[in-house]
């Protein structure tokens, strides 16, 4: 009897292609996923592309970027064209850098203050009143700022010990009498060693208490800004429930196919092309509505600045809701079933959500996989509401991901269209 | 200017789909007022016919000419409503909704909009129910709000497939009456049934299709003539078994058990009589004597060779 319903059952999962790609291919997708965005991070860390504006240009501060540029970890800019492959051209200044981090072309740069390589860098006077390295920083990545911070620190130990080991010197001697002649030789050549970077001389050690002053600065928030931080979570999960929302909706079609609603439909004026003129426009003010729930909601439980990004808000959450809408129909018109439904978008809104940043950040994934996830719809629309609430872009600032989504929109029209002429006079 | 002549004419309709050639130069006309039953074998071709005729299929070759108007595929036609086999309604919406839903979108203007609601929940005896959704509707129910919701932009040729099927004897004869007013306004009329007993009382023309031709068509006393003859059946019962050996009365046949005879009979009055005579005449006691005449079923049988839910 037990073998009787485990016979029928195997029968049905044989001839059901949708549940055998639900049972394997999609553990085995996000797997490979998941595997492909975390695994690889342990095995080759991204190189933070760092922009170092000198404003100092003294000896100490040159050597300071010069010793952050063979730090492996970090791909350091100097000059504006350094990117074009031109290592001499003009160098960077303060509102280079200011760009760079606010059109989110990079999350971190650093600034070398005037004064720097004149004023004590380890010990004297409270780090306050000396010039301070600044670390302008998109905080909306948490890692890049405090990695720069670090090897900073590290470098300015590592790479200039006996500048330091020379304040300190220095300092005794302003504190506690000059050193006799026997004293300043033998500290002249442990100078030298140290310049020389000799393996058997003493390593400087660090401590919390010298070191290069350091300062992150927020460059896209000044005045502080940790709520914007929820228009990421906002638009993440807003955008991949209304993927769902939208090829659910979508799904009506296939149940007018089946109720013989929409035969009846093409029996009368209305003609394919009205049909899914009325679907698509049902869905967009569907998803704009969703999208403007979870917004407001974001607004008045976690303090999102809704009100003072009205314009993109709209501007973003109307053309994601129209791509939403459109890719919703290519969905329900390539299916031939509610349950065929349901399992393409599940596999393909998941995969999507996971590499376009909706479930996970994509300025925390490797550059490969940032590359890849920029041929999901998910990815160009996070990254406009990025643009809009957290790096405060103006409207025109927009331009890119509104060419895409439109792009992506009319494609899927069309997608549905041809998709949709099954059900129209054979 | 009302057309004068047959609201619809189909000339040799063909459709192939793959190897299926469902329509193999089918031809009928409707009449005005008249009430056109459809009949033919599952795969006949009568769903391809009705879809054809809709424009939701687009013929290969063939003409259907509406109204005196010769129709292209992608040419609109308002003048038809069709009603579909399946239930296409939506389920959630109640019935006057569905009604005004589907008015507005075959055309019908919106100030007239409510006034044909009205008539179509009046028409389908549905007022009571007018505000409840479908999805609580009785399966009779249902069939009638389906096909009032082909109706509200006035059609004066309406196409009906299966109309009954699935429902009750109370709810088709229901169905009947309803298509009986329409007829009475004019409104001609195409079914296709599975139910041969109501398309005889019903229909005033039959076209019965098979293999995608139309093998007969006319009234059912015509058809009947001309597939199964005018002849009646008539069947004795005997008392006791026909002896064996003995000669059956010419043009009788006698069954396995031989207490039945039978035999087709021209002229009831003489035929009938002289058979009567000759059984008597063998000193065998007649029990019961049964006359039929020729059904539908039977020229469906003759005609096609196969029941009509094959």
């Amino acid at each position: 009897m037990i073998g009787t319903l485990l016979r029928i059952a195997w029968i049905n999962l044989r001839r059901d292609r949708v549940a055998q790609a639900m049972t394997f291919a999609l553990p085995i997708m996000f797997f490979s996923i998941f595997a492909t965005i975390f695994g690889h991070q342990g095995n080759v860390t991204p190189k933070i592309h760092l922009p170092v504006v000198d404003e100092d240009r003294s000896e100490y501060s040159i050597r300071l970027v010069k010793a952050l540029a063979a730090e492996g970890a970090l791909d350091v800019q100097t000059t504006r064209s350094q990117n074009n492959g031109d290592p001499q051209g003009a160098p960077l200044t303060r509102a280079d850098a200011e760009g760079l981090v606010k059109a989110g072309t990079v999350a971190v740069a650093v600034v070398l203050p005037k004064g720097l390589g004149q004023s004590p860098r380890f010990f004297g006077p409270s780090p306050t009143s000396r010039p301070t390295v600044q670390i302008l920083a998109d905080v909306s990545d948490p890692i890049a700022p405090q990695m720069v911070g670090g090897l900073l620190e590290k470098v300015s130990f590592t790479a200039m010990p006996e500048a330091m080991a020379q304040e300190g010197i220095a300092m005794f001697e302003q504190y506690g009498g000059p050193l006799t002649p026997a004293q300043r030789e033998s500290t002249e050549h442990w100078l030298t060693d140290l310049a020389q970077g000799r393996q058997d001389a003493p390593s400087a050690a660090a401590s919390p208490a010298f070191g290069l002053p350091t300062e992150i600065v927020n460059v896209l928030q000044p005045h502080g800004g940790g709520a914007a931080t929820i228009s990421f979570y906002a638009a993440g999960t807003g955008v991949m429930f209304l993927l769902f929302s939208c090829a659910g909706a979508g799904g009506a079609l296939l149940d007018e196919e089946e109720s013989g609603t929409l035969g009846r439909l093409l029996s009368g004026r209305v003609g394919m092309r009205g049909i899914l003129a009325g679907k698509w426009l049902y869905l967009t003010l569907l998803g704009i509505a969703q999208l403007t729930v979870m917004f407001v909601w974001g607004a008045l439980v976690f303090h999102l600045p809704l009100v003072a990004h009205l314009p993109g808000f709209i501007v973003m959450t109307a053309l994601t809701a129209g791509a939403a809408a459109a890719f919703g129909l290519v969905l329900a018109t390539m299916s031939r079933s509610r349950q065929q439904l349901a399992g393409i978008s599940t596999i393909l809104i998941l995969a999507m959500s996971a590499v376009g940043g909706s479930m996970f950040p994509r300025f925390l994934m490797s550059e490969t996989m940032q590359k890849i996830g920029l041929v999901t719809f998910n990815a160009w629309a996070l990254d406009g509401y990025l643009k809009v609430f957290w790096r405060e872009a103006p409207l025109t600032a927009l331009w890119p991901q509104a060419a895409v989504l439109l792009s992506l929109t009319v494609a899927f029209l069309v997608a549905s269209r041809l998709f949709a002429r099954r059900w129209e006079a054979l | 200017m009302t057309f004068a002549g047959p609201p619809l004419v189909v000339r040799h309709a063909e459709k192939q789909f793959g190897a299926v050639r469902a329509l193999a130069g089918a031809s009928f006309e409707l009449r005005r007022g008249e009430l056109l039953g459809l009949l033919g074998p599952n795969g006949a071709g009568k769903t391809t016919m009705i879809k054809g005729i809709a424009g939701r299929t687009r013929l290969d070759r063939g003409e259907v000419v509406l109204l005196g108007r010769s129709l292209g595929p992608a040419d609109p036609r308002p003048e038809i409503g069709v009603v579909p086999q399946e239930l296409a309604l939506y389920k959630r919406l109640t019935a006057r909704e569905n009604l005004a839903a589907f008015g507005r979108l075959a055309g019908v203007p919106a100030s007239a909009i409510r006034a044909r609601v009205d008539w179509a929940l009046e028409w389908s005896d549905l007022k009571e129910r007018a505000d409840e959704p479908t999805e609580r509707f009785s399966g009779g129910m249902k069939r009638r709000l389906n096909i009032a919701c082909s109706l509200l932009h006035e059609p004066s040729v309406v196409l009906l497939d299966e109309p009954t099927v699935g429902v009750d004897p109370q709810s088709r004869a229901r169905i009947y009456e309803m298509l009986a007013t329409l007829q009475r306004t004019g409104v001609s009329i195409v079914l296709t049934t599975h139910h041969l007993e109501e398309a005889e009382q019903r229909c005033e023309r039959i076209v019965i299709i098979d293999r995608g031709i139309i093998v007969s068509s006319g009234t059912v006393a015509e058809l009947v003539r001309s597939a199964v003859g005018a002849s009646t059946h008539a069947t004795i019962a005997l008392a006791a078994p026909w002896p064996d050996g003995r000669a059956v009365p010419a043009g009788a046949e006698i069954d396995e058990s031989r207490r039945t005879l039978s035999a087709a009979v021209t002229d009831v009055g003489s035929d009938l009589t002289t058979l009567l005579g000759r059984v008597a005449a063998s000193g065998i006691r007649i029990a019961d004597v049964k006359l039929a005449g020729a059904t539908l079923h039977d020229v469906f049988i003759a005609l096609t060779g196969r029941e009509l839910r094959e």
